[in-house]
């Protein structure tokens, strides 16, 4: 090997990883950014300090309540939710090699939901129950869609197609549930069709953070064995990565944070989607995208529910916003796709 | 490097579904060569070799390598001996070509390892080998097929293994690429002494590249050895169903087969 080639790999790896580590730190920056003017911004307005104090457990008039009771949670379960719909969804995309394959997309947000308002509208249950649900639906409409797609080991297409007809009969299972309990409220239909944080407490926010805090390190440790299954599996097996364990080890993980995410907050529509391919145009191609999708997942929550709260007449909920930067997207996924005489 | 590691199979049977494609295959891979397998369309060639490298279980029999069976190998330890490159191996929308070829370094890594200074040189080393270094920070997007296959190539390399599995590694490239392909391939086992397994569909191109050639039909073996012995006028028509003439290659002395069909013959049938 020749020593030019030698330095001219060396600085190519090192200026990549800079970039790397350059987005991850702009993004953590930026979301960093959104958790502090969430906290501070809103109808009144509280200075740091306020908050501060608040955070620290002190008892300010006025903040203590805005602030302690409705901004602080909101915000950590915007955050949350955010993390765990971007690293859930670039899972997804990671291991079917397909951006169309996310959970949003292929149903299995949808059946979170429907599990999820189906557990609180007709039975009645609390957090925990209602996780639970969410979580056995979700994983039990993933095998579905995974058994009615494989064939000889291969599920792209099909897999999509499947998907998107079973997201389609689970919104409308959910719409009839709203429905059926006399709920046809504006907040329960946005909530559990396109997503919501109105009305956030702690109680909803601490299953997901716990959900975050388990399935968060089990994925990134098996990041390196993902972004080699992008090789295509005969690939990736001869390079030593074990396809079986991976995807069974990514899809319970993957589909744990969505359905934790979800039965707090509803499927907050394409922010699983739209963040891994965000991130991929960030970082580049190289590395794992797990970690800079979940911050794109958590920045797109938080100022997409800034926005739908302030920055018009009337406040939209979260799932609204994140819809209309979303569509566009698919649109324009559908047409490239096409236009490359591609398949789905 | 040594070249010594002995991969066999042993009344290997192997086949997808209820579908049996090989069966109870007794074959030796010669070390420190290369090797050419040859047959018909879905004869089983890529199923062998998908089996050889622990892709695909077998029925029964087994697949050994250094004594030991390649299924029961844990997939790390496997993979640092034995690499395979596939028919169509996708490329991460965007990735440079340095990046991909690291890919190749996988095996040698472990869970929380960092990028070291080997894996730099391994990933150097194969992009000289496949002359492919000038395209090191350019997207695999943007690469030929025959730039885009060096490239393949050199992931393969940078997994540094001692025998290396190929499967139509030849396929969609025009001819002056086919030959620069399976000249770097040669290069390799001359230089480093590198076990080369490939499925080629071109007969002549194995007959002059390999040392050693196997021909299966119908699931089975119909011959192995040297290329003057099992590229015969018998073989082709027992393998394809051909009829031909096979002659000696004026340009490097193996032989040279060329196919008779109903046209444009102008010598009697054999």
């Amino acid at each position: 090997m020749s020593t030019t080639t030698l330095a001219a790999v060396t600085r190519g790896r090192v200026r990549r990883d800079r970039r790397r580590r350059a987005v991850l730190a702009a993004l953590t920056l930026a979301v960093a950014a959104m958790v502090v003017v969430s906290l501070m911004v809103g109808r009144t307005f509280y200075p740091a300090g306020d908050v501060l104090r608040v955070i620290l457990g002190e008892t300010v008039p006025g903040a203590s309540f805005t602030v302690g009771e409705l901004r602080l949670p909101r915000t950590v379960l915007a955050l949350a939710t955010g993390l765990c719909f971007g690293m859930g969804g670039v899972t997804f995309q990671t291991m079917m090699r397909n951006p169309l394959a996310s959970p949003d997309i292929i149903g299995i947000s949808s059946a979170a939901s429907a599990a999820a308002a189906f557990a609180i509208i007709v039975l009645g249950l609390g957090e925990t129950g209602v996780a639970v649900f969410a979580i056995v639906a979700a994983l039990g409409v993933a095998v579905l869609i995974y058994l009615l797609s494989f064939t000889d080991g291969v599920a792209g297409t099909r897999l999509v197609l499947i998907g998107i007809g079973i997201a389609a009969m689970l919104n409308s299972a959910t719409a009839y549930i709203l429905n059926q309990a006399g709920q046809w409220d504006l907040q329960a239909a946005t909530r559990w069709l396109n997503g919501s944080l109105n009305g956030s407490t702690w109680d909803e926010t601490l299953p997901v953070l716990a959900a975050l805090a388990v399935f968060g390190p089990v994925l990134l440790s098996r990041a390196r064995s993902l972004t080699m299954l992008q090789l295509g599996d005969d690939t990736a097996a001869a390079l030593g990565t074990r396809l079986e364990r991976t995807r069974l080890v990514a899809i319970v993980a993957a589909v744990g944070l969505i359905a934790f995410a979800t039965s707090a907050t509803g499927p907050i529509a394409f922010v699983a989607f739209l963040a891994g391919p965000i991130a991929a145009r960030l970082v580049g191609a190289g590395g794992s995208p797990l970690l800079p999708s979940a911050l794109v997942g958590a920045l797109l929550v938080l100022v997409a529910d800034f926005l739908g709260q302030f920055a018009f007449d009337i406040r939209f909920p979260v799932g609204v916003v994140t819809g209309v930067l979303g569509a566009p997207y698919l649109i324009y996924l559908l047409v490239r796709t096409n236009r490359a005489g591609g398949s789905l | 490097m040594t070249t010594d590691h002995a991969l066999t199979t042993e009344k290997l049977t192997v086949g997808y579904g209820d579908r049996v494609v090989i069966e109870s295959l007794d074959l030796l891979v010669p070390p420190g060569r290369i090797t050419a397998i040859v047959g018909a369309n879905a004869c089983g060639k890529s199923t062998l070799l998908r089996s050889m490298s622990r892709l695909l279980a077998p029925r029964t029999g087994h697949v050994m390598l250094d004594g030991r069976q390649v299924h029961r190998m844990p997939a790390k330890e496997l993979a640092r001996t034995l690499g395979l490159l596939p028919q169509s191996p996708i490329a991460p929308e965007g990735i440079t070509v340095a990046d991909l070829v690291g890919r190749g370094r996988n095996p040698h890594q472990r869970l929380l390892s960092r990028w070291s200074r080997d894996d730099d040189r391994a990933v150097a080393a194969a992009l000289d080998a496949t002359h492919t270094a000038d395209l090191a920070d350019r997207s695999v997007d943007e690469l030929s097929g025959g730039q885009r296959q060096r490239v393949w190539i050199a992931m393969a390399l940078a997994q540094q293994t001692e025998l290396l599995l190929l499967d139509e590694p030849t396929t969609f490239l025009d001819v002056s690429h086919q030959v620069e392909v399976l000249d770097l391939l040669t290069d390799l086992n001359a230089t480093r002494g590198t076990t080369i397994v490939m499925v080629l569909h071109d007969l002549n191109m194995a007959a002059r590249y390999a040392g050693h050639l196997i021909a299966l039909a119908d699931g089975g073996l119909y011959a192995a050895g040297p290329p003057a012995e099992v590229l015969t006028e018998e073989c082709v028509r027992a393998v394809f169903g051909l009829d031909s003439r096979v002659i000696v290659d004026p340009v490097s002395g193996r032989p040279l087969m060329l196919p008779i069909g109903r046209h444009h013959v102008s010598v009697a049938r054999a």
